[in-house]
Parts: C-alpha cells; structure tokens; sequence
C-alpha cells in the first residue's frame, strides 16, 4: 500500500510540473504574435487611444516577468481573463459551451471502443482470414479520411437524404436533453468511426504481439481452451498498452471535435475556438488551450492509475 | 535483437520485398501520381486553377469538366491538381522542421542522461495539446501564411518524431557496439553520427512518412476552418469549406476533393506500414 | 535406475514424427522420422545444439505449433491412443492433465497480470474440476511440494516478486498439478545459473521419482543429460543421429557427430598438473577425434601490475532501495595473465568490469591503469585510458553496429585517436582480421553477413586495433555453440601468448574458466569471497560459496552422476538494501600464498 501511495504522489509530482510547462507554453504561444497583439485584435481603424486602452486591459504594459507572473496568479485563482469580444469571463465562455463538447467527446469514445476493441481482438485471433484482411484494409482507409469530411458526406446522407437526424445545431436553450443528444449522433459518428480505426489497428498489434508470449503457450500447455487463451490470458495484458491509445485518442477526439463541431455547428468549444481565432480573441484562444491541455494531462494521470490496477509490474 | 535484424537487412532483399508487398507499392503508386500531377500541375491540368467561367457554373462531371465545376465555373478537377502542390509542400516543410526538431530533441533525451528530464518533460507538455489546436494557436499568434502554417504544424508534430526518437536512443544506447565505442575513446559526436544516427534513419523515416500524413490531413483541417494558408491558390480544404453551401446542389464540390485527401493520405499510410514492416519484421509477419 | 519399467508399454510413444513448417516454397520439414519412447519412471532426454529441431520435437507431441502453418504426420501414442487423431478437446484435457509440461524462459512463462495462487489454480480447475477454493488449498500443498518457502503468505503475490528459480518451481507445480504420466520439460534450466540449476534437476529426479512419471528432457548440455537421463536421443538438424542407454552413449558413442560433440564440451577437471592455461581440444570434424590442446607457455613475472583496482564500489538507488552492486572489491591484474570474475547473475562481476573502463561511474575505490589513477580522469585522460584497455562483450549480434561494414569498424579506433592514415589503417584491418583467422578481403562485408562465430573473432580485432594492454572479455565466449567456443577460447589464448595481452575473464561457465585462467576472484553479492590462483580454487575451494558453485556444475559422465553434496535450497539474498545499509567492513585469510578467503562474520 505504501508503494502505491509512492507511485501516486511520483506520478502527481510528474503531472504538476507537465502542468507547469503547459501554463508556460501557453503564455509563450499567444506572446509570439509579432506586432501588438491589442493592434491586431482591434483592426485598422482602432484609434491610438483604444489600443492603448485596451494595452492596459489585457495588461501588456507590464514587463512580460511581471504579465507571466499576473497569468500563473490568475490561473491559480480560476481566472482565465476577460474574452474581449463576447465581454465576459473566459471561464463562463467556456463552462457555457462545454457541454456539447463533453457529451461530443463521450460518446465518439464510447462508439469507437465498442466498434474497435470486438473487431481488434477478432482480428486478431483470426489472423490471416478474410475477415483479417478486410478489417486491416478498412481501419487504414478509414485512418485516411478526415474526420470534418466524413461528418459533411453523413449530413449530405443521412441529414438531408434521408432527414433521420438535424444537419446541425444544438437546439436552442430549452430543448430537453435527449433531443440535444439526437443532435450529437451524427458528429459522435463521424468523429467515432474515424478514431476506431486507430484502436482497433493498435488493438490487433498488441493482441497479436501477446498471443506470441510465453504464458500464452504456458496457458495453452496447461489444457485451457483458446476462449480462455484469449479472453483471459492474453486479452488483460494486451489491454495495458490499448488503455494509453484509448486516453491518447481522447486527446484526438478533442482536436477532431474542433472541426466536427464547426462542421455541425455545434456550440462547443471548439466552435469557441474557431471563432475566437478568426476575432484574434487571445485570452478566449489562451484560456481554451489551457482547459484542454489539463484535461488531457488529466486524463493521463488516470491512465496511469488504471495501470496500477492492471499491471502488478507498476506497483513497484 | 530484432531491431538489429531488420537494420542489417541489405537494400536489394529491401527492394525486393517492396515489390513483392502490393499494398506498399500500391501507396508508392499512387503518390508518385500525387506528387507528379501536383508537379507538373500547369501542364497536367486541362484549366488554369482560377479561371472564372459564370455561364459554366456549378456544373456535374463531364468529360469537358471531369470533376464538375464550382460555383464561379472553375474546373474542379484543375483545382483539385493545383492544390496538392500546396498540401505536398506544406507537408513536406512540417516534415522537415519536425524531422530535425524531433531528432535533435530525442537523441539528446535519450543519449544524455542528464538531459533525458527535462526534454521529456517539455516533449509531454507539448504532446498535451492535440495537434489541431495547438496548431490554431499557434496560426493565430503567428498570423495566417504558408511559413506560419509549416512552422506551426512542424513544432505541433516535432514532439511525436522526439519520443519516438528517445525511445530508439534508448534502447541503441546499452547495445554492446555503443558501449564498445565509448570504450574505444571515439569523441562523443562521433558516436551520435555513425553509431547512433545512422541506425535510427529506419525508425526516423517510417515515423516520417506518418507525420506526413498526419500533416496533410491537418492542414486539410485548416483550411476548411479558414485559419490555414491564406493565398489565392486552391487548397483542398478552403474547396471544400467553399463548396458547403451548394453541397446540397452540387455534391461534386465535396466529393472531389475529399477524395483527393482520402487517396494522398491513404498512399502515405500504405507506404508508412510497409516501410514499418520492411525496418521491423516482427511486426511485418503479424499483417 | 528404471529397468523394470522399461519391459511394460510405454506412456509415451512417438514413431516417425515428422513436423513441417508452410513456407514461401511449400512445406519444409523440420524434424523428420523421429521415434521414440518414455516409459513410466524414465527419463529420455534429447539432446542437440540450436536449430536441431529438439523443441519443435517437445511442440508436436502435444500439438502446440500453430494449425495452419505446420503440418505433423507419424504417429504419437500416448498410453496407446494416438493423439494426432485426437480431438482438440481431447487434447485440452492431454494438456495440463495427463502431460505436464515446463518452458526454458521461467522469466516469460508465467501471466504477469495474474497471482501465482491463480494460475497455479487454473490447472485444478480445469482438469480436477475442483471450486477455487478448494483448488487455493491444493495449490498450497502443490508449492510446498516443489519447495517454495512460505507457500501460503506468498499464493497471493505476482510473478514479478519471484526469481528465476521460483518462477521455474511455479511452472513445475503447475505441470505437476493434475499428477501427470508424462512430464515434457524443455530446456527447463538452461536460463539458470549453475546453483539454482543443480536445485531444480534435483528437485525433478524427486518429484519423479514419487510419482513414477516419465519425463522427456530436452536440452543442450551434455552435462545436463548425463546428470539426469536413463536414455539420450542425439538430434542434428531436424534428424535423429543417434538414440542408446546415456551410458552407452557416452561411453562408445558412434555417431561422428556426437563423438565430436562429447569432445568439445569444456569439462572441469581435465588440467592435470598444467599451471598455465591449457588450449580446448581441436576435434577433427570428420572423424570426431580429438586432440587436448597444449598448454600456453608461463608468463614472466612482472613487477607492477597493468591494472590495480582498491576498495571499489558501485551503487546505484532504486525508488525503494539501494543496489549494492559491487562493494569493495580489489585485485591486480598483470601482464600476460588471465584473471577470472566467476559467479551468478547478480553477482556484480559485469558491473565491475564496466566500471573498471568507466562505462559506468565507480561510487568509491580506485582504479589505477599502468600506473596512473584513472577514476577521477577527465576527458582527455580517459581517452588515453581508453587505448590501454578493451572490452568485448557477449552478444556477437549486438556487437557490431550493423549499418558499417566490419573494415571501417575495425578501423574506427585508430582513426579517431589519429593513430594512422587511413592507407596505414587499411593494412592494419587486414592484418588484425588475419590475426584472429578471418581472411582480409572480407574487411568490406557488413556484419549480417557473418555467423556468431565469426563476429565475435571481429570483436577481438577490434578489440586488439589500438594495440590495448589488458582487455576485459565480458562473457565473451558464453553464448556461441560447443565447438565455436573452443575455437574462439582458443583464439583468445593464442592471442594472449603472441601480445603478452592480461584478461579479465568475465564469466559464469566454471568449466571455460578453469581452462582459461591463471587466477580466478569468485564474486557472490557484489564482493569478492575467494580470490587465488586457479588450482588453488578448483582444487581446495575454501568458501562454502566457491564450493557450492563448483560442485553445481553437471559432470558430463554418467558414471559420476549423484557425487555431488545436496545443493541448498535458500534464494540467493538480492543485492539491494535499504538506504541506511551501511556494508560491513571485510577482511580475507590467506591460505596459501595468493590464496585469500573472506572471513565469514556472522
């Protein structure tokens, strides 16, 4: 127990200072902008007087030590900044569209596990088959379409063509929630499909690659049949690596829901996002990254706290 | 041991299985064609890329527009040929600034101890953001241009090359011809050049040839959300982004160019995957 | 031993086995027309270098290669029912039930993910039909019987808390779960060091021997067979050379092939009255015959040594502890002789060596070479170091970089000091590659293109390009087949003769060792507890540790099978202590002149 106590507070030091670098990487991010980014974010026709009003808001004037340390207490403190355009906090900008993006990121996981890890596994054992062959040549086409396309060749189908599901939106503030989530079906689909590919192709490998394993032939030397073989056997341990891909691939599904949300018109943040480059809004661009960025090294921590639960090994 | 296997394996037993694997030459094939029509894109293409023709708009495949034509009459498929020269090159320039950056980075986590820290800690900052949003950020901070785009996407892509890269320094650091190396007085620089280098160029160019993909499917990305390279010159993604609003009308416009992204990533993925299995056999007898 | 049994039908029964593998070119056999028989009580062993088809052999019988891409045909009866007939299902209760079986990796073989107590389980459940629960009680008993101490605190643990030695006690009361007829054990100790070997062999002649099992043994040591094996079939390449009473074959064997290997293999005890190194027999491959090799001529005395190592000490931190990995350790090494660094895995003698041409940093002690302290050395002067001393490692795969061809590599060294021109270099590679009996012209071949033997024999020029004083042969020989290694051995004494080269002789092959050394330093928990000339030790072993090492190594001679004294059962104590562990000051008796011994305190 203690040894678990050990690796938990080595992996939470690990993590603060990922974070740390993260906050300074993304202060740097938004400092590189050459000019002034007041003068940038204003346009042609600010006048000297608005910049430099606007200079003093977003608090440039200070030397960048001081500008860094005023981000890192700001953070501290849950204040991400002010959005110039939308003229609220960050964070309410982004607590107010995170839902979408959430239940976005949710259920492409959930559609991508659910296709990937049954298929891989098959795949696998059956490798050398048709069924192998064909699963290998879809994942690598599916692997090579982008994902904001997919969702526009399934809106032109399935929204238009057929009208099963809306082509876009969200529905407006009082829709009940499982009409929300019939919104969310046809990005979850695309962005889904696209990232099963990923794990069901890693899933093989590391099947494959356990299924050559000495305890396999060990457990099959012992009289276990191969449901046994596989499902006991080699499946727990194959599954150490396929967890880092499905954490790494929630990552992805954020970068994808970026654009898929664009696509659908999603209010997300990744919608937020886009917008706020194309209004040159820094603290909003500054304050999302950071969220995602946290999230991300967040959900690697767990993955490494399922690590602990599934391989002894790391116990250490 | 296996690494080493595959290492050794002479370039002629290579070319050979290159040929004898269909699906790699398939993706060699059809990148040679990418590659070459986007080339050879003024002589290949039956129109110049932005000529206007307003009685023609909007028009279906045909074997006067093989591809369609958008809503300004302008040829798809010319278009589709000129904007691979855009995609290729912003891909290869990612590539390249990734490749360098990567290495660098990973040899010296990996080789130097004292190093092996601090690297990775910052190759794990940068791995938490996901590649198309920091690549916004960065596009956004820097200002919309082709350098901006290749740099941004470059430094996006530099920290997957660098683990890869660390990982190899590793495991090539503790193997006895390093070690005898070190034991023969060789001048550390020497040992990264010869020893080191020149047995990770296997590993480097299979990772290449996916961050080349990744590359092209990122920059598609871009383009479509209108914060990729800003020029008058088509992009697959900016055709696609353009031809939403008639997608109801005009399908082509979609269909095209999302083909063109599908293929051109596809043949890097083919050729990545043979390439892996040419460098790795263990891995190769597995597909 | 098993002459009654042999007159009732055997358990196992195998006649022209024939096992092919699909390749590009249609199916290849492997093994072709092998018959054998195990009968209860008995044990068969088969003996034959790699590639020799033995485990595709153990693999067929109980059908465990791969259906579609190997084809069996023969017939295997086991108790007089012909498996290749069988039923999968059939086979499933086979496995595990009737026919235990044991692996070579004891690391690998067991679930990392799974508690020993499971897996263990696993095989009473399956075949017993016994509850979980009531298969923990048996599993207890089961590890209580192949000796693992404290069985019941340690059912719950994972494998990665055993050693080597446990792992294979596991997968052997695993095999033995179902009280099988039949016991396939396939290289079961080849992964071993010598003493946990010794235990395991002795621990199956046991196990056994109470449950009247028959057991087919497949190894590469002659040693092995003729410890353990009532019958021996000798394999070459997929076919069966000869089969006979262990005794027989020994004793007369017929087979040219066998002849040479049974002269080939290093035996303990072969040196007479030599002082010097003695040469390995050279065995005339047509005919089997073999010479024993002369002795090398006696090194002149010199006054100071080449290298002097004092107190030194390595140690490296765990997150949970400290590794002592070499603790105070000090000897001389002169010119022109062999010193040898015996002793288990986990001894610390790599360690040493490494740290001695500072591959890795030394925590204390000192380290003089050719009379100039070298432990604190700057770049600079660890470069001039760098040309007195050399090392050559085990792996002849992994000693080359595969990217260069074996000329530049040999090249390299003198280069970079700027030794030569690159004209004067070219004929030095020629000469140095003759010198270790490889032709010049092969200087432009990359290293894929030699076999193990031969890139080790490169290894040595490279090691010999800057002319170096001492070189430190780290299990140079230890992986390279029986009549491979005396060739390079042989090399090695050669060399040593013509340049007046010293060696440190790293290795846990007694039998090599004796052959090659003028004094041996025995290393047990990263310190030195015997330290003397070579007939000093072999001959009048002081430390029950040196003794204990020396009388685990298998006689290959059946007839002297059983001397040996019973080898302890206690797990060699790890090297890592806590972080306050302060190591004991040691002090050495002499008992004969150079013969020094460590003083046991507790």
């Amino acid at each position: 127990m203690a040894r678990i106590a050990q690796a938990l507070l080595r992996r939470l030091g690990g993590m603060a200072i990922v974070l740390a670098l993260v906050v300074t990487v993304v202060f740097i991010i938004v400092r590189v902008t050459p000019g002034d980014p007041a003068a940038v974010m204003l346009g042609s026709d600010a006048t000297p007087e608005d910049i430099a009003q606007l200079r003093t808001r977003m608090g440039l004037d200070a030397p960048l030590i001081m500008q860094y340390g005023q981000f890192v207490m700001g953070i501290l403190q849950g204040d991400l900044g002010q959005s110039i355009f939308l003229n609220q906090p960050v964070t309410t900008a982004l607590a107010a569209r995170a839902e979408p993006t959430f239940f976005l990121t949710l259920f492409s996981i959930l559609i991508a596990v659910t296709i990937a890890l049954p298929v891989g596994i098959l795949s696998a054992v059956k490798r050398g088959t048709i069924f192998d062959q064909i699963v290998v040549t879809l994942t690598m086409v599916a692997a090579s379409v982008p994902s904001f396309w997919l969702g526009l060749m399934l809106i032109q189908i399935f929204a238009v063509g057929q009208g099963w599901f809306p082509a876009s939106g969200y529905g407006g503030p009082g829709t009940p929630f499982l009409d929300r989530l019939h919104h969310l079906i046809l990005p979850a689909v695309a962005l889904g499909v696209v990232n099963s590919a990923l794990i069901t192709r890693f899933t093989r490998a590391s099947m494959l690659d356990v299924l050559g394993d000495d305890y396999v032939r060990t457990a099959r030397a012992k009289g276990a049949g191969e449901g046994r073989v596989i499902l006991k056997h080699a499946l727990k341990n194959a599954m150490i690596p396929i967890i880092t891909v499905i954490g790494l691939s929630v990552a992805m599904l954020v970068a994808g829901a970026v654009v898929t949300e664009t696509v659908f018109g999603l209010p997300g943040i990744g919608n937020l996002v886009v917008s706020a480059v194309l209004r040159r809004d820094y603290p909003v661009i500054q304050g999302a990254l950071l969220v995602v960025a946290a999230i991300y090294v967040l959900i690697n921590f767990i993955v490494d706290m399922l690590y602990i639960l599934v391989d002894p090994r790391v116990r250490l | 041991m296996n690494t080493m296997a595959a290492v050794s394996m002479p370039f002629a037993s290579g070319l050979r299985r290159l040929l004898g694997n269909r699906a790699m030459l398939c993706g060699a094939i059809i990148l040679v064609i990418v590659v070459l029509a986007a080339i050879l894109a003024p002589w290949v293409a039956p129109y110049a890329p932005n000529k206007l023709s307003i009685v023609n708009k909007l028009k279906p495949p045909s074997m006067i527009n093989l591809f369609g034509t958008d809503e300004f009459g302008r040829d798809i498929f010319s278009r589709a040929i000129f904007a691979g020269r855009i995609s290729l090159l912003v891909s290869l320039g990612v590539v390249a600034i990734s490749t360098v950056l990567g290495v660098i980075l990973g040899v010296a986590a990996g080789y130097f101890r004292s190093l092996d820290a601090p690297i990775s800690r910052l190759l794990d900052a940068m791995m938490s953001f996901p590649d198309i949003l920091l690549a916004i950020a960065l596009v956004a901070a820097l200002g919309p241009s082709l350098t901006t785009v290749i740099l941004a996407l470059g430094i996006t892509y530099a920290p997957r090359l660098g683990r890869i890269v660390r990982g190899s320094t590793l495991v090539l650091r503790e193997l006895p011809y390093i070690e005898a190396a070190v034991a023969m007085g060789l001048p550390t620089w020497r040992i990264l050049t010869r020893h080191v280098l020149l047995n990770l160029a296997s590993p480097i160019l299979v990772q290449s040839t996916f961050v080349f993909a990744s590359a092209m499917l990122a920059e598609a990305s871009l383009s479509f959300l209108g914060v990729g390279v800003s020029t008058d010159m088509p992009t697959w993604g900016t055709m696609l982004a353009s031809g939403r609003e008639y997608m109801n009308n005009a399908p082509w416009l979609m269909v095209f160019p999302g083909l063109a992204i599908v293929f051109s990533v596809l043949s890097l993925q083919l050729l990545g995957d043979g390439l892996r299995d040419l460098v790795d056999p263990r891995l190769a007898k597995e597909s | 031993m098993t002459d009654t049994a042999t007159t009732s039908r055997p358990v196992l029964s195998v006649e022209n086995l024939t096992t092919s593998f699909k390749t590009k070119d249609g199916w290849n056999a492997v093994i072709r027309n092998i018959s054998l028989h195990v009968h209860a009580g008995e044990t068969v062993a088969i003996v034959g270098e790699s590639g020799s088809g033995k485990s595709v052999t153990a693999l067929s019988t109980m059908r465990l290669l791969p259906a579609g891409r190997s084809r069996t045909e023969g017939r295997i009866l086991l108790d007089g029912k012909d498996l290749l007939a069988a039923t999968e299902a059939e086979m499933r209760s086979v496995r595990g039930g009737s026919v235990g079986m044991i692996f070579q990796e004891p690391m690998t073989s067991l679930n990392p993910v799974f508690t020993i107590g499971n897996q263990i389980a696993e095989a009473l459940v399956l075949h017993r039909s016994l509850s979980w629960k009531e298969a923990e009680a048996e599993t207890v008993r089961l590890m209580e019987r192949v000796r693992i101490p404290a069985a019941k605190a340690r059912l719950h643990e994972y494998p990665h808390k055993f050693s080597g030695g446990m792992r294979q006690r596991v997968v052997i009361a695993m095999a033995l779960a179902c009280r099988p007829k039949l016991l396939i054990a396939d290289e079961p100790t080849t992964a071993l060091d010598v003493t946990i070997q010794a235990e395991i062999l002795h621990l199956l002649r046991e196990l056994q021997r109470e449950e009247n099992m028959g057991v087919l043994f497949i190894t590469h040591d002659m040693g092995v067979v003729a410890e353990i094996a009532d019958r021996t079939v000798v394999m070459f390449r997929g076919d069966m050379i000869e089969t006979g009473p262990t005794g027989q074959i020994f004793a007369s064997p017929e087979a040219i092939y066998t002849k040479s290997l049974l002269a080939s293999i290093p035996r303990l005890g072969t040196m007479g009255a030599a002082s010097a190194p003695k040469r390995f027999p050279e065995v005339d491959a047509s005919t089997g015959n073999a010479v024993d090799g002369r002795e090398m001529s006696p090194v002149a005395q010199t006054a100071s040594p080449i290298l002097k190592v004092a107190n030194l000490s390595v140690r490296f931190d765990l997150p949970h502890g400290r590794v002592h990995a070499v603790e105070d350790v000090s000897f001389d090494l002169h010119p022109g002789e062999t010193l040898s660094l015996v002793g288990e895995s986990g001894c610390g003698k790599s360690t040493t060596g490494r740290a001695i041409i500072r591959l890795i940093s030394p925590t204390a002690g000192t380290i003089v070479i050719g009379g100039q302290d070298v432990t604190k050395a700057g770049t600079r002067e660890l470069r001039t170091m760098r040309r007195m001393s050399q090392i050559i490692f085990q792996d002849p795969f992994a000693s080359l970089n595969p990217r260069i061809t074996v000329g530049s590599a040999i090249a390299e060294p003198i280069l970079a000091h700027g030794l030569m021109g690159r004209r004067d270099a070219k004929t030095w590679v020629a000469e140095l590659l003759e010198q270790v009996g490889l032709p010049a012209k092969m200087a432009d071949r990359h290293p894929h293109e030699f076999s193990g033997g031969q890139r080790q024999r490169i290894s040595i020029a490279r090691a010999l390009a800057l002319n170096p004083k001492f070189i430190i042969a780290d299990e140079a020989v230890s992986a390279l087949d029986v009549t491979i290694k005396a060739q390079v051995s042989n090399l090695l004494l050669d060399l040593q003769e013509k340049h007046g080269l010293a060696y440190l002789f790293i290795s846990h092959d007694m039998a090599v060792v004796e052959r090659m050394s003028h004094r041996v330093a025995v290393m047990f928990l990263g310190e030195i507890v015997e330290i003397g000339p070579r007939a000093a030790i072999f001959d009048n072993p002081q430390h029950s540790y040196t003794r204990r090492l020396i009388s685990a190594v298998p006689v290959p001679d059946p007839v002297r099978r059983g001397l040996r004294p019973e080898p302890l059962t206690e797990e060699i104590k790890s090297p890592v202590r806590p972080f306050e562990y302060v190591p004991p000051k040691r002090s050495y008796r002499e008992v004969s002149p150079g013969h020094f011994v460590q003083v046991t305190t507790s």
